[in-house]
């Protein structure tokens, strides 16, 4: 973090508070906290789904908002990660670039939007759901709810409807600065204050996730695609290659036969 | 030849009297947790019957098992691999909780809290999902006893053939029949091949299947898969659920809970020893009325001296052996033949079977005003009263009524003959012969199937040596953990109170000893 001394002295105290310390403790909860939760409670590392209990919304909501996150995800390392100077080597200049993100973030945007909408207006109005809700649900939805909110208002307000701004030479500055321990605070500090917001509640949705479902993304089950169909396993939790050939992954953890824990004990229902 | 050991059930549905007996065990054993109300791991449904969940066996709406693709190779019904992680996001062919049931509790409380009145104090019904006062209008048998059958027996989906017409509004006077359910514990089974990310296993040893709880990521698509719907969501942990085939009971040389407590004493345990290098071509069988012979040839000769030395190269112990040369349930299955799968169909090669009844022939001879104990009257039932018949070969054998006639003229047969013998007369040989039986072997079946004792039923060989440190370890430890429980000290997860154990892994051999 020493290498860029100047515009480090150069910040303010609140700007060095919000634009280095808090995004550089989120990313070290982030972190930190995968590691723990992945060694500590796999019981519990779940997508959650809730689809038994209803179905209607889901079919819609889910997909639309899981390809619309997809695609937000995409645009934001391209917007983010990728330096103006390298798109522009490779032929693509500012307006180009700029008509692309504003067309393929609005798709993206609204399947977001009105996916994440249905999921929360399913978690919220059906009874079945709302009480499966626990509590990094609760800290889950309203800020993913923020981060996307405040994420498509920026774009909207400068972008669509504004006369435009170009966050790729203070926001992405900003972005990048972090990871390459440079950090560069005032590159965000006179950005526009629905940057700023969307900046700061995605550092906290960072901090929130490896307590939450959202651990399920890592999760994401390529290797099915090339797995043999059947898997075996001995009693003593090794695998065993299946008889058509073909190596099933082999166990990390020896639990055993697993599926032995088939869940909680919650006392008397009656 | 590559030989493993599998832990089998055969259930005689004759002398099911639909006592749910082996379903509320199961499920005071393994099911009474927030999550899993509405799963019965273990249910028995009425036959005819639309089952649980309704109409499971539509494999066109509920796309379970598999089937052959247009060039005959295997496929899951479900689609492939890429379709199968498309559809992760929201899986088309999932059921909802209303085609399992509402789980409800009663308002119990108010039947001691109630203030003095007039009026009886009643416990209402309560929701355990919602928690709110709610109407009974489905279960998990909700036709008990063919109750409500003319508006819901109907959409049974094994009526599907013209003379279903017939039976729709008939077999009420004719037939019905409870059949008793769970995890087919397949050698080819569809669930295991659909979980993507690999939680779900078979077990080289016993044949069981089970899913690994910490490596299960609630993409629920095994549930789709299983063409018996065995597999349940518990939606308070999002992970897949399924019968467990008792195995830490197993694992000691215990019966499983249902198969302890059957009332009937229909059910039999034993070991059936198979060839896995066999199990995808058998599964591949192009005609599927085939399939049952097909998962027959899977199956070894325990006395066999070529299968006796490549299961012991396989590391298959001595004791096992033993254990599978007393296995009633290769008695049933391949000697004398009269315990047939349930729905073949569905290419999971499962493994727990049924001696079919021979009750809805019998109540069909007498509708028609024969005799039940007179053998020509039932045999001439058996080959020309096509409606029990056609309905049974479609649970038993992909719809081959000629085979399941077989097995209940085996079953009349036997019947008859005994009954002589008990009366004291000589009894009729002739007819045991027509249906391939000697009076030795008559005598052998009729006592594995009306007297045989525990010890006969349940022949369940102890798992072996190095695992007992870790099941006695489990003695004094509460089966089930919550998860909201202290975590072990040393920072582990251990499942069931299971400790882990420390022998080094099972070669792919498989282990001597
Ligand atoms: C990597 C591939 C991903 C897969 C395979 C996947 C799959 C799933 C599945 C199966 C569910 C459960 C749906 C149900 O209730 O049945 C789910 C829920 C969810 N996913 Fe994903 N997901 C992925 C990526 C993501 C990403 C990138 C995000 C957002 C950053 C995300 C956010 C969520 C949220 C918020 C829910 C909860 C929905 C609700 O219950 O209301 N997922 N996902
Ligand atoms: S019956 Fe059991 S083993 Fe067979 S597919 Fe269904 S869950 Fe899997
Ligand atoms: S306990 Fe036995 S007799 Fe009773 S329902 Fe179950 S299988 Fe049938």
């Amino acid at each position: 973090m020493s290498a860029a001394p100047v515009p480090l002295a150069a910040a303010s105290g609140a700007e060095l508070l919000l634009w280095v310390a808090v995004p550089y403790v989120c990313l070290a909860v982030f972190a930190v906290g995968h590691v723990w939760r992945y060694r500590q409670d796999q019981f519990g590392w779940t997508s959650r789904t809730s689809q038994l209990l209803e179905h209607r919304w889901l079919r819609w909501g889910s997909p639309l908002f899981h390809l619309g996150a997809f695609m937000v995800i995409a645009g934001h390392v391209v917007g983010l990660a990728v330096p103006a100077s390298w798109t522009e080597a490779v032929g693509v200049d500012e307006h180009t670039y700029h008509l692309t993100a504003v067309w393929a973030g609005s798709v993206a945007g609204v399947a977001m939007v009105a996916g994440l909408g249905m999921l929360c207006a399913r978690r919220l109005l059906t009874r079945r759901v709302r009480l499966g809700t626990d509590r990094s649900d609760k800290v889950l939805f309203p800020l993913l709810s923020a981060t996307v909110v405040l994420g498509i208002a920026a774009t909207a307000a400068h972008n669509v409807f504004g006369a435009g701004y170009d966050y790729r030479s203070t926001v992405s500055v900003w972005f990048r600065g972090l990871f390459a321990l440079q950090p560069q605070p005032e590159a965000i500090a006179g950005a526009p204050l629905l940057f700023q917001l969307h900046a700061l509640t995605a550092c906290l949705l960072f901090a929130a996730w490896p307590f939450t479902r959202l651990v399920h993304v890592w999760s994401a089950p390529v290797g099915y695609l090339a797995r043999p169909y059947l898997v075996y396993r001995s009693r003593s939790g090794a695998a065993v290659p299946a008889p058509g050939g073909g190596v099933p992954r082999p166990r990390s953890g020896g639990h055993g036969s697993g599926g032995r824990r088939s869940g909680g004990r919650t006392g008397s229902r009656a | 030849m590559r030989v493993m050991a599998q832990i089998a059930m055969v259930m005689n549905l004759d002398k099911c009297i639909g006592c749910h007996t082996c379903s509320v065990t199961c499920k005071q054993t393994w099911t009474n947790r927030s999550g899993v109300e509405y799963a019965w791991f273990n249910n028995v449904e009425t036959k005819p019957g639309v089952g649980y969940p309704r109409r499971y066996e539509d494999q066109e709406q509920w796309k379970g098992g598999w089937m052959l693709d247009r060039r005959g190779r295997l496929v899951l019904r479900s689609g492939g691999r890429v379709r199968r992680l498309l559809s992760l996001f929201s899986n088309p062919d999932l059921p909802s909780l209303e085609d399992y049931y509402e789980p409800v509790t009663y308002d119990y409380d108010n039947l001691v809290s109630a203030p003095a009145g007039p009026d009886m104090p009643v416990a209402r019904p309560r929701s355990v999902l919602t928690g709110k006062p709610t109407s009974i209008t489905w279960g998990a048998n909700w036709e008990d006893g063919l109750g409500g059958a003319p508006e819901n027996a109907g959409g049974d989906p094994n009526l599907g053939g013209d003379w279903a017409e017939k039976v729709r509004f008939e077999f009420e006077q004719t037939f019905l029949f409870h059949l008793p359910r769970l995890c087919e514990h397949c050698l080819n089974p569809a669930c295991v091949s659909a979980c993507p990310s690999g939680a779900m296993y078979k077990r080289v040893e016993d044949g069981i299947v089970l899913v690994d709880q910490d490596r299960c990521r609630g993409w629920r698509m095994c549930v789709t898969a299983c063409p018996y719907k065995k597999v349940y969501v518990n939606h308070a942990t999002g992970k897949a659920e399924k019968c467990t085939f008792c195995f830490p009971r197993i694992e000691a040389g215990q019966p499983t809970v249902c198969s302890e407590t059957c009332v009937g004493r229909l059910r039999y345990l034993g070991l059936l020893l198979y060839d896995a290098d066999r199990v995808g071509e058998a599964a591949s069988t192009p005609d599927e009325k085939d399939l049952l012979d097909a998962q027959r040839g899977v199956f070894l000769d325990p006395r066999d001296p070529e299968v006796i030395a490549a299961a012991r190269a396989s590391g298959i112990p001595e004791d096992w052996l033993e254990a599978a040369r007393r296995s009633p349930v290769y008695d049933l299955v391949m000697r004398y033949r009269v315990a047939l799968p349930l729905h073949p169909e569905y290419r999971t090669l499962p493994m727990v079977w049924y001696v079919p009844p021979l009750s809805p022939v019998l109540d069909a001879v007498d509708a028609a005003g024969g005799n039940q104990d007179d053998p020509d009257h039932v045999f001439a039932a058996v080959t020309r009263l096509r409606i029990p018949l056609e309905y049974l070969a479609e649970l038993f054998t992909a719809g081959d009524a000629d085979v399941v006639g077989g097995v209940l003229m085996k079953l009349t047969a036997l019947r008859s003959y005994m009954r002589e013998r008990t009366l004291g007369e000589a009894g009729d040989e002739a007819a045991l012969r027509a249906v391939g039986l000697t009076p030795g072997e008559a005598e052998d079946l009729h006592r594995l199937l009306a007297v045989a004792k525990y010890a006969d039923r349940y022949v369940v060989p102890a798992a072996h040596k190095e695992d007992a440190a870790a099941l006695t370890a489990m003695e004094n430890r509460c089966p089930v953990e919550s998860s909201g429980d202290p975590q072990p000290s040393d920072g582990r997860r251990v499942m069931l109170g299971i400790p882990t154990l420390r022998r080094a892994p099972a070669s792919p051999e498989g282990d001597p000893a």
